[in-house]
């Protein structure tokens, strides 16, 4: 139970995928400018992350290591694929807001990561708690950098506007300001680890 | 002929793959040390993405939609790629041994590159509709894929003789690396957004 | 190390100047069009001008301080990112604007990089870029000249832009109008004799060469002369697209800035002649009216790479 505990955590903070080991950052970048997409987002990857992380652990025994890249990625794009179909017959606003970031699941670095790193190498149950782990820790950075971008952006908060006399700065909800804002958010998240060290 | 030329703008600058579309940053941020490196990246990237682009567009097209597992699409592409990289790797390998000692190391990661995926999934989102070709849709496919690998090439060549120049600057050590690539991203995004509207 | 990043960066300057005797002559040079804007647009040029040199000169010394290095902002170099700033600027934009702008300059174009000498792109049209992505409508509000009240008048370029004039007679100005600033615009940028007489100054002084205001100049009248008009090839208003808009400021003031352009002077060429396609092509089929200040950002982004292609074929000739 403890071992269960201590992967999941570690993917919400300690080991970060976006603000410490950076990797998944596409998708991070261009669905971020709303909480509502960002949730969206978040969602379909962690759902992606737990079943492949759970599925791939079932089968390490089995795959020949030679080829097992390809098995992994036919793995993950089947759960994307699963996903897509989902979300095009429910949700299609969010299908449409999210785009081509929906079938890119397949290449996100962090699903591929941890099917590569961790699910290949350990037992089911906790590969399930890493994949939450993780795709949690990815929803979370991305909630942040949403909530910074759709707050100062567009001035509102998950869609609902702030205030009239607030000027809203366009720029973060366009292109530059999500890669500025992505950069000064992980220079800031060293500089209070570096704090914290001392 | 507005067409041709507003996949070309769009696709080098006004809609940059990096810049603007997000697509590619990890190789971006990983290979953008050096100039040499980052033009063999470049070059190996646009070379894989023509090639997916033109299978992936001829498996949509005659395997597919005649079929009608549309939803397939993502399965097949991902593999189509995966396949096409490790081929090329392959010919390179046999052809010209120079070619793979410089792009060799680079053509695995470019599986993963999610600017390839994008672009063929672009080019079935721009060019077909209602599950129909529009006209010149294969050439149009194939001129986006190479335009889309081009404006990477270009970004990451800037990025790279920027990240040299930097390399003995005094950035604040929180900021050093990654963060720093972000913020030069960000700046060169805002220069690029002058391109924006362009019309010919 | 003030010094000796001096001599590194730029091998064809005078070695006796120093960093702050330069930046002070620029600030000098920039003077006469600063006086010039109070008198076409009113006290409200002062307080745009006045916020963001504060903002500047404030945020540098706040950087400094908290990263524990030397405070330098009397070398001149953030009060001159500060005007610049306010020069690329609306006379009637609101005074948190210009700070804004001078703020994400200082910190974000330059200090993020490790400050003076070190950053990759102009510092004030950063700024300006940043500015016109944020707040747009302030940003593209101009106003009458010599009515010193807000009354709104769009520039010429963006007026021949959105097709509401095609030549000089449409806009009822004459060249000499437009060469003295009497013309909507940026409060910087409107008279070009002001800011010729700065650039004077500095070419005597040798504190900038021809070699990048002329070719950037000279080709954006070439181009616009071939292009730029949409009755036909060779018909387009040179001597117009020279005076209007930001050209003269950014070629003289931004483009020669040494720390974001090439050393050599053969590359100071190819960057004024590349930044003077690109202000072409984005005056006469973009979607903004005026690309100067997007071209040599974008052109600062490559300077890197013509220092290094210039300065291996130079090796390799010897």
């Amino acid at each position: 139970m403890n071992r269960l505990w201590k992967e999941f955590t570690k993917g919400i903070f300690r080991e970060n995928p976006i603000f410490f080991i950076v990797l998944g950052l596409c998708p991070t970048l261009a669905v971020s400018t709303s909480l509502n997409n960002a949730i969206g987002m978040g969602l379909a990857a962690t759902f992606v992350l737990v079943c492949s992380n759970a599925i791939i652990s079932l089968i390490r025994n089995v795959i020949p290591d030679k080829i097992r890249i390809p098995c992994y990625i036919v793995v993950i794009a089947t759960f994307v694929s699963i996903v897509e179909m989902v979300m095009k017959a429910y949700v299609p606003a969010l299908d449409r807001a999210l785009g081509i970031f929906v079938p890119l699941i397949v290449v996100n670095c962090i699903i591929m990561g941890r099917a590569e790193a961790f699910a290949s190498k350990n037992p089911v149950l906790v590969s399930v708690a890493d994949g939450l782990g993780m795709g949690l820790g990815f929803t979370l950075a991305l909630l942040v950098v949403s909530f910074i971008r759709e707050t100062f952006g567009s001035g509102k908060i998950a869609g609902l506007s702030i205030s009239h006399s607030f000027e809203p700065a366009l720029v973060l909800s366009l292109a530059p300001g999500a890669l500025l804002v992505l950069g000064f958010l992980i220079g800031g998240i060293r500089w209070i680890r570096s704090l914290r060290s001392y | 002929m507005d067409k041709i030329f507003a996949i070309i703008l769009g696709n080098l600058l006004i809609n940059n793959f990096i810049l603007f579309k997000f697509l590619g940053l990890c190789p971006f941020l990983g290979v953008s040390k050096q100039t040499r490196s980052a033009a063999s990246m470049g070059i190996a990237v646009i070379f894989v993405m023509v090639s997916s682009g033109v299978i992936t567009w001829l498996v949509y097209q005659h395997l597919l939609l005649p079929l009608h597992i549309e939803f397939m699409r993502t399965v097949a592409f991902i593999l189509v790629i995966a396949t096409s990289v490790q081929f090329i790797e392959m010919v390179i390998l046999k052809t010209s041994p120079a070619l793979y000692k410089a792009l060799g190391i680079y053509l695995p990661l470019i599986t993963t590159n999610c600017a390839v995926l994008g672009v063929t999934v672009l080019n079935i989102d721009d060019f077909f509709s209602g599950n129909k070709a529009v006209p010149g849709s294969f050439g149009f496919s194939v001129l986006q894929a190479f335009f889309a690998g081009v404006g990477f090439l270009f970004v990451l060549l800037l990025m790279s003789g920027i990240r040299e120049r930097l390399e003995l600057a005094d950035i604040p050590e929180s900021l050093d690396g990654t963060p720093i690539a972000f913020v030069i991203a960000g700046l060169m995004s805002l220069a690029f957004m002058g391109f924006l509207g362009m019309k010919v | 190390m003030a010094d000796k990043l001096f001599v590194a960066h730029a091998p064809h300057m005078h070695k006796t100047e120093s960093i702050a005797g330069i930046m002070w002559r620029v600030n000098l040079a920039l003077i006469p069009s600063g006086l010039v804007a109070l008198f076409i647009f009113g006290p409200a040029a002062l307080w745009v001008m006045a916020s963001g040199v504060l903002a500047a000169v404030g945020t540098e010394a706040f950087i400094q301080k908290a990263r524990g290095q030397k405070v330098t902002v009397s070398d001149g170099s953030a009060f001159m990112t500060g005007l610049l700033v306010a020069y690329n600027l609306p006379a009637h934009c609101p005074i948190w604007v210009a700070a804004a702008g001078s703020i994400f300059a200082i910190a974000i174009a330059k200090q993020a990089f490790g400050g003076l000498g070190r950053n990759i792109f102009n510092p004030a049209l950063a700024g300006r870029a940043f500015l016109v992505a944020a707040w747009p409508k302030y940003m593209t509000t101009f106003t009458k000249p010599f009515v010193y009240d807000a009354v709104t008048q769009a520039t010429p370029l963006s007026l021949i832009k959105e097709g509401k004039a095609s030549g000089m007679v449409d806009l009822g100005l004459s060249y000499w109008d437009l060469f003295i600033g009497n013309r909507g615009g940026s409060l910087g940028e409107v008279c070009i004799l002001a800011l010729l007489l700065g650039g004077v100054y500095l070419l005597c002084r040798g504190i900038i060469t021809w070699h990048t205001p002329v070719s950037f100049i000279a080709t954006v009248a070439v181009f616009m002369w071939a292009f730029g008009s949409p009755e036909g090839l060779f018909r387009g208003d040179a001597l117009f697209q020279i005076l209007s808009g930001g050209l003269v400021l950014g070629a003289v003031f931004m483009a020669t800035d040494y720390v974001t352009s090439p050393v050599t002077k053969k590359g100071q060429v190819i960057f004024g002649i590349c930044c003077g396609l690109l202000t072409g092509v984005i005056r006469r089929w973009g979607g903004y009216p005026e690309g100067v200040c997007y071209s040599i950002l974008v052109m600062n982004a490559a300077a890197p790479l013509i220092d290094r292609f210039v300065q291996k074929r130079r090796y390799g000739v010897a």
